[in-house]
């Protein structure tokens, strides 16, 4: 579909001008102890939407912040090991802007460290599935070495009741690859802070694929803070009936000659389905050269549904390549369903292989075929299971 | 022998100043490997004849009926009529983003046979209707009609018509924005249907010279929602040289 061109698209989403948050993004408080945040009260511009009575507990509650155990693939030009908090790359990437992630910050025992170190590149897949019910606090570390090449997946399965932080540090040249993905059960509370440092001629590939759980955020903040820096931030997320999604892409062009593209497209369903899409970019004074762009796109299946999304660019300096932003959220494209149909392909599979297609362009850039393969199954699951609800 | 027989069809659209009345009493009846040419000018409604016996959601039946060997087709769904053997080739192909014309193509077969083709011979078969209508193998793994040219657009309209061997389509001037060589690949692909499948059509232009490629059985001259005049193909060569002035002066205007 193509909602910003065609009549049939019709907006149901706030626009960016419906909100303005209460400072620019550098100026926003960062500290690792939750005493040095206000009380979240839900006015605020970041606890805004969320459903707080299911979360609150992880923002201001006593947190378990001991080791949980997680399974993962041996791969080579990779290593995995738990650290002490203490350890020095722990706050290399950034440090807490919410008093959820410095609840997290400040309760975990063991930080688990992530090194990729092999030029051949790697994939290394981490898959969690042992939180269980119980209020917890994560904290990973994802450092590529200097010019290493590399992907790293975590997978999230089973119940959750979390609050964590993910720190990804790029040396100089380093080419990497994170993905998450939530495939929560349907009762999980994820709250998600990553921060990311990239260093000199490092490119960040970064990939957030919400499909299950409850409440889930991934707040992404990216900094670009050495020359030619660069990353592509991509997410794809599809809230069932009651489900609450969540991300906040912030990208902080530091330096000069830095590069980044957001694109994130959502699919929503169902009575409830609520997704948040909040992209975040800053020009820093220093970003000369800077080129970026950003977008969201959703796509609302049924009656019932709201897609809030709200691009905010600010620009520190005038001499950039290029700083642009689009968002839109609509329906079906009446016109592809009835082109789809007059070839004899009912309506549910013309309508599936419309929501397939909008969510293809997004699955294509993630770079791992077997994830690729698996997500692709997923949302078609997603969608029969819609379907045979008799959501329309 | 099939046949298509479209009587007294009466369809308006919902316009922001209300209900507007289009199509205001169609009579046609197309037999089994027959080409009618329609023709007339601008607005007239040939579009809407097409979309209506499709079944395009935004135009109405008020009344008459479209039916398909006895069977009415007005009371199916867009894609029922589909697999009963109708097929539109539009005017205005959509894209469909992240659809791959392969992947679309075999759905759409699928469909229509109600089980999926045998690999090897549906490989075989779009090769080979690809090749004929000069369609490169790339565009196998381009999505549905996203980037394509006019021509192309309607080249892949054709390919459609190929695979999918309806018994009766309507193409809305899918010899508009072809070039001289392409209107030939094109006809030809036309006519090899007809051919295979005694494929009847309702040939919708406003130009003669597809006409000479493929030969129309009647000329229909459509004007202010209905059929004014029919002919044989004489009748497509008087209209390009004298115009529609003679059939617009008592035409109904609102
Ligand atoms: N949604 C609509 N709202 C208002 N008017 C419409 C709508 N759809 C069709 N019409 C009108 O109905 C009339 C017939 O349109 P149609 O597209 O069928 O014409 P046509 O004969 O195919 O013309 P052309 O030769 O230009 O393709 C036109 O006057 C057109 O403006
Ligand atoms: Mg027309």
């Amino acid at each position: 579909m193509a909602p910003d061109s065609t009549a049939t698209a019709e907006v149901v989403a706030s626009t960016a001008t419906a909100f303005v948050p209460v400072q620019t993004r550098s100026e926003r408080p960062s500290s690792t102890s939750v005493e040095d945040f206000e009380a979240v009260t839900g006015r605020e511009f970041e606890w805004k939407f969320i459903p707080l009575d299911k979360i609150k507990h992880l923002i201001d509650g006593e947190l378990d912040g001991s080791p949980v155990a997680f399974t993962y693939s041996e791969s080579t030009g990779t290593a995995v090991e738990w650290v002490d908090r203490t350890h020095a790359s722990v706050g290399s990437a950034g440090i807490p802007e919410d008093r959820a992630s410095a609840n997290a910050w400040s309760s975990v025992e063991k930080v688990l460290h992530v090194t990729v170190s092999g030029e051949e590149s790697a994939e290394l897949v981490i898959r969690r599935d042992r939180f269980g019910t119980e209020p917890r606090a994560a904290h990973l570390v994802i450092e590529a070495t200097a010019n290493a090449h590399g992907t790293v997946i975590l997978e999230h399965y089973g119940e959750a009741n979390l609050t964590e932080n993910v720190e990804i540090v790029l040396g100089d040249g380093a080419q990497l690859t994170v993905v998450t993905v939530q495939e929560w059960d349907d009762t999980a509370l994820h709250l998600s802070s990553h921060f990311a440092r990239v260093g000199r001629d490092a490119t960040l590939r970064h990939v957030i694929v919400s499909l299950g759980g409850d409440v889930v955020r991934v707040n992404p903040a990216i900094h670009l803070v050495e020359q030619n820096a660069s990353t592509d931030a991509f997410g794809l997320y599809f809230a069932d009936a009651g489900q609450y999604f969540e991300q906040r892409p912030y990208i902080d062009h530091v330096a000069a000659n830095t590069r980044s593209r957001v694109n994130y497209k959502g699919a929503l369903q169902g009575q409830g389905a609520h997704t948040v899409w909040v992209g975040d970019v800053l020009i820093g004074p220093h970003a000369d050269g800077t080129d970026s762009y950003e977008q969201n796109r959703n796509l609302v299946l049924s009656e019932g549904p709201r897609a809030d999304s709200i691009p905010n660019l600010e620009i520190e300096t005038g001499n950039i390549v290029g700083a642009g932003h689009a968002s839109s959220t609509g329906r079906f494209d009446d016109e592809q369903l009835f082109y789809l149909q007059s070839r004899g392909i009912s309506e549910e599979e013309a309508r599936r292989l419309v929501v397939r297609g909008f969510l293809a362009e997004i699955i294509q850039q993630i770079g791992s075929p077997a994830l690729e393969a698996r997500l692709s199954e997923s949302i078609e699951a997603e969608l029969l299971r819609a379907q045979a609800a008799g959501v329309r | 022998m099939s046949v298509l027989t479209i009587e007294d069809l009466q369809v308006s659209v919902e316009t922001e100043q209300g209900t507007k009345q289009i199509l205001r009493g169609v009579d046609l009846t197309v037999g089994e490997g027959e080409t009618h040419a329609i023709m007339g000018p601008n607005g007239s409604g040939k579009s809407t004849l097409a979309y209506a016996i499709a079944g395009h959601p935004k135009y109405h039946v008020e009344g008459g009926s479209v039916k398909l060997d006895g069977v009415e087709m007005l009371d199916k769904t867009v894609d029922e009529r589909a697999r009963a053997g109708l097929f539109l080739a539009m005017q205005y192909p959509v894209e469909i983003p992240g659809v791959s014309v392969s992947n679309f193509l075999r759905t759409a077969k699928t469909a229509i046979d109600g089980e999926a083709p045998a690999i090897r011979g549906w490989i075989k078969d779009l090769d080979a209707s690809m090749k004929a209508l000069r369609m490169d193998k790339s565009f196998r793994e381009r999505n549905v009609n996203e980037g394509f040219s006019g021509g192309e657009k309607k080249r892949n309209e054709i390919l459609q018509l190929e695979l999918l061997k309806p018994k009766f389509a309507v193409l809305d001037e899918t010899d508009s924005g072809l070039d001289v060589d392409a209107l030939k690949i094109v006809s030809e692909g036309v006519n090899r249907a007809k051919e295979n499948t005694g494929l009847g059509i309702l040939l919708i232009t406003h130009y003669n010279r597809i006409l000479r490629y493929v030969k129309p059985d009647f000329v229909h001259v459509f004007v202010a929602g209905r059929v004014a005049e029919q002919g044989g193909p004489e009748l497509a060569v008087r209209l390009e040289n004298e115009g529609y002035d003679r059939f617009l002066a008592g035409a109904i205007v609102e």
